[in-house]
């Protein structure tokens, strides 16, 4: 008798698999699964042990009381935020904005600037914002990849075609980006670009069908460079820096720590 | 709820800043029971809910009535969450042992317990919570939304970003770190 494998077992539990009689009736008749199953519920049981504070039907008039002075005038839904028509204009920002970031890394300079050429700094911080924006993006869209990679089973193959399709998009804009980055100085976002990127091209040229140990394999090398985990730090800080004023205005919202 | 969540939307997407108040009051409790068990903490759920509606309103425009609501602010939800972690980790590590290789306990909730949750061991208690911190953050979330939440895997896809298979897997590897953890306690402590 072919025993229920632990991932099946965990899989019978939420009631996630494909064919929950089948499981069903295994675990009638085969006591030594049913044990392990027993255990296992009873592990995952006890995480109810995990609580939650309890926050009571006020909490959510307390919580809007916080953020309602910090709301900004929310403006009317326009032509362009129609689904069909927002894709086809994003598709053109997108490549307005790689444009501007290797425009943006081709002029600026390190050096600090003084009198005439304050409307020019304010034009930087603008263009800045604008390429802050665009990096976020496009770190999101490389941290998704590494997830999918990172997390993909490796006891059957995988076909990572479009993976490997979405790594070869974003290795010409991380390029541009990391241009920028150095040009502006910025070492640290630099760096984790130039180590993405090497990532980046690893993926792009894997065979696109890859069996268990290759993946596996693949999985440890980008595990071993934490590559993920800087992406998703870097990422924070570009976030940081794009929702921070360029003047001071309104104060943020006090956070819960701020306030106790 | 959806139908009602969709009437909301539309005042605030034309410009009725008040409405957001009601979205704010119905999901509040939800996004706080989220963020808490992604994060471990009352002080940063607390931020990380002030910061979702925030963002949830800035992005409000963009969303489109064929989605759910619920799932919308709750992938904001965790994305806030995740960058807090990101932020935190370097100084802050989200791991039940210290650099000593001591276990560390975190903030277990205080709460008034019912007869029942009072008669649970203390040391069950610290143990849940250190096994749930030596989860990743991704880990951690894909368990939280599937285990607590009782979210489907097609939602968690979509909340992480991830294929199906993927955050299968990753729900898998959170439950066996998390029976690494609790079953040499015995099931008589469980």
């Amino acid at each position: 008798m072919k025993h229920l494998t632990e991932e099946e077992l965990v899989q019978h539990y939420y009631k996630d698999e494909d064919d929950a009689a089948a499981s069903d009736t295994h675990l009638r008749e085969c006591s030594t699964c049913r044990e392990e199953f027993e255990k296992l519920s009873t592990t995952l049981d006890a995480t109810s042990a995990f609580e939650v504070p309890e926050r009571d039907e006020k909490y959510g008039e307390e919580v809007w009381n916080r953020i309602r002075a910090h709301l900004p005038e929310q403006e009317p839904r326009r032509w362009f935020a129609w689904p069909q028509t927002r894709r086809w204009v994003a598709a053109g920002v997108m490549a307005g904005l790689l444009i501007a970031a290797f425009l943006l890394g081709r002029v600026s300079k390190p050096t600090s600037l003084t009198g005439p050429t304050d409307i020019a700094q304010k034009d930087a911080g603008r263009e800045k914002k604008v390429l802050l924006v665009a990096l976020g993006d496009h770190l999101d869209r490389s941290q998704m990849i590494l997830v999918e990679l990172t997390h993909a089973s490796h006891t059957d193959d995988l076909d990572i075609s479009s993976e490997q399709e979405r790594a070869e998009e974003l290795l010409a804009a991380n390029r541009l980006y990391r241009q920028a980055a150095v040009r502006s100085g910025d070492a640290d976002v630099a760096a984790v670009l130039d180590e993405l990127e090497r990532v980046l091209t690893e993926v792009a040229h894997e065979p696109s069908k890859l069996d268990g140990a290759e993946l596996q394999a693949m999985q440890q090398r980008i595990e071993a460079k934490g590559i993920l985990f800087k992406v998703r730090v870097i990422g924070s800080k570009v976030r940081g820096d794009e929702q921070r004023p360029e003047k001071q205005g309104t104060p943020a919202p006090k956070t819960a720590r701020q306030t106790t | 709820m959806q139908s009602e969540d969709v009437a909301y939307i539309r005042q605030v997407q034309a410009g009725d800043r008040d409405a957001f108040r009601a979205l704010v009051e119905r999901h509040s409790r939800t996004v706080f029971r989220v963020a808490f068990r992604v994060v471990g903490n009352e002080e940063d759920a607390e931020e990380i809910v002030q910061e979702t509606f925030m963002r949830g309103y800035k992005a409000i425009g963009s969303f489109e009535s064929r989605s759910n609501f619920s799932t919308w602010l709750c992938r904001i939800a965790i994305n806030c969450s995740l960058d807090l972690i990101a932020q935190r980790k370097p100084t802050q590590p989200l791991s039940g042992v210290d650099a000593e290789g001591e276990e560390f306990e975190l903030q277990v909730p205080s709460t008034d317990p019912s007869p029942e949750r009072r008669m649970l061991s203390t040391e069950v208690k610290a143990r849940v919570t250190t096994a749930m911190a030596q989860l990743t953050p991704v880990e951690r979330t894909a368990f939280v939304l599937r285990h607590f939440e009782g979210r489907s895997i097609e939602e968690i896809s979509s909340v992480l970003n991830i294929r199906g298979g993927a955050a299968k897997n990753t729900i898998f590897r959170a439950v066996q770190k998390l029976r690494r953890v609790l079953e040499p306690m015995g099931r008589a402590a469980l």
